[in-house]
């Protein structure tokens, strides 16, 4: 049997989304904290995975977004360069549309609180909740920077416990911390 | 049945689709392959249920595998021979078929002008080996009492 080519299957997958046809075009991308899974809608950016195993993301993206899930590398490339800028140090804030329309309500609040807390600086759980509107529920904050769509992007590596210490990430306290030192806001 | 990611029908049904075009159309199958695909995209929203994928995208490839041999080989030229395969294209059965019902005309098109297996046909129409059949031979009766009024 002739299998499809390279350059065929590439050309499909440009062309699909050069119609407009897919929910969501995804890649792996390769990073200093490993590969990631990043996915674009026609609204903007709507997931950053360090789960970068594309099955499992692509049946989730696929039931939240719709069944045309494709892999299909342009639609990556504006997301894929401001993040390489990033990690090489000469991108200080994301200039990217963002597709947030499975969160809702306060969780949707907070995260667009998150999106303003700036590269190089921390905020606390209970001030981020504050800012958001609720200042008692530090811990649903919590929650919500653990289920965090965009990671790195919306920057829930700034978040930190009221006594200092790093509390949680949802990729590993290891590349919370590569995060702040990269952002010099952790010394050593 | 569950819809699957396009991604997983994709990966599944490329290379059995491109197998089926290489072997009705030769070289050209490599737009063929695009455009079915362009439009199994399109339509995919539209589908109820996961079974009969396979069937599913076989029937469109072969039907932009008609136009396509139809296109390129207008009637009364010689149809170049496919081949890889050995097998001669169907150009002329195109036309020749015209107003059969589709499944009809799709079973003789891929028996007579392809030479397809029954089992292949079946895939390609959704339906029975049984069915794939029964729609080439009622397919061929049409045409013949069709040829003998004019």
């Amino acid at each position: 049997m002739t299998n499809v080519s390279h350059e065929l299957d590439t050309r499909f997958r440009a062309a699909a989304a050069d119609q407009g046809l897919l929910d969501v075009a995804y890649d792996v991308i390769e990073s200093p904290l490993g590969d990631l899974f990043v996915g674009v809608s026609d609204r903007g950016l709507c997931v950053i995975s360090y789960e970068a195993d594309p099955d499992a993301q692509v049946e989730r993206l696929a039931r939240g977004f719709g069944s045309r899930v494709l892999r299909s590398p342009r639609p990556i490339d504006p997301a894929r360069r401001q993040l390489d800028e990033y990690f090489e140090g000469k991108r200080r804030r994301f200039d990217l549309e963002v597709d947030l329309r499975l969160t809702r309500d306060f969780g949707r609040t907070v995260l667009e609180e998150l999106g303003r807390v700036p590269f190089g600086e921390v905020t606390t759980y209970g001030a981020l909740a504050a800012k958001a509107g609720k200042p008692r529920a530090a811990r649903a904050v919590g929650t919500i920077m653990n289920r965090n769509p965009l990671p790195i992007v919306l920057p829930c590596h700034r978040v930190v416990g009221a006594n200092g210490s790093l509390v949680g990430y949802a990729g590993g306290l290891e590349r919370k911390q590569t995060l702040l030192r990269l952002e010099g806001a952790l010394l050593a | 049945m569950h819809i699957p990611p396009f991604e997983t029908f994709y990966a599944e049904q490329k290379d059995p689709v491109f197998a089926h075009l290489r072997r009705l159309l030769g070289p050209a199958a490599e737009d063929a392959f695009q455009e079915t695909f362009l439009r199994a995209l399109r339509a995919y929203p539209e589908l109820r249920n996961g079974r009969h994928l396979r069937a599913w995208v076989f029937t469109i490839a072969t039907r932009i595998a008609i136009d396509e041999a139809r296109r390129t080989r207008p009637r009364g030229e010689l149809p170049e021979l496919a081949v890889e395969d050995g097998l001669p294209p169907q150009a002329e059965l195109g036309p020749l078929t015209d107003g059969l019902p589709p499944k009809e005309r799709a079973a003789v098109v891929l028996r007579y002008g392809f030479d397809l297996p029954y089992d292949e046909i079946a895939a390609a129409l959704g339906s029975s080996e049984d069915a794939a059949r029964q729609a080439a031979s009622s397919g061929v009766r049409r045409l013949r009492e069709r040829s003998k009024k004019s």
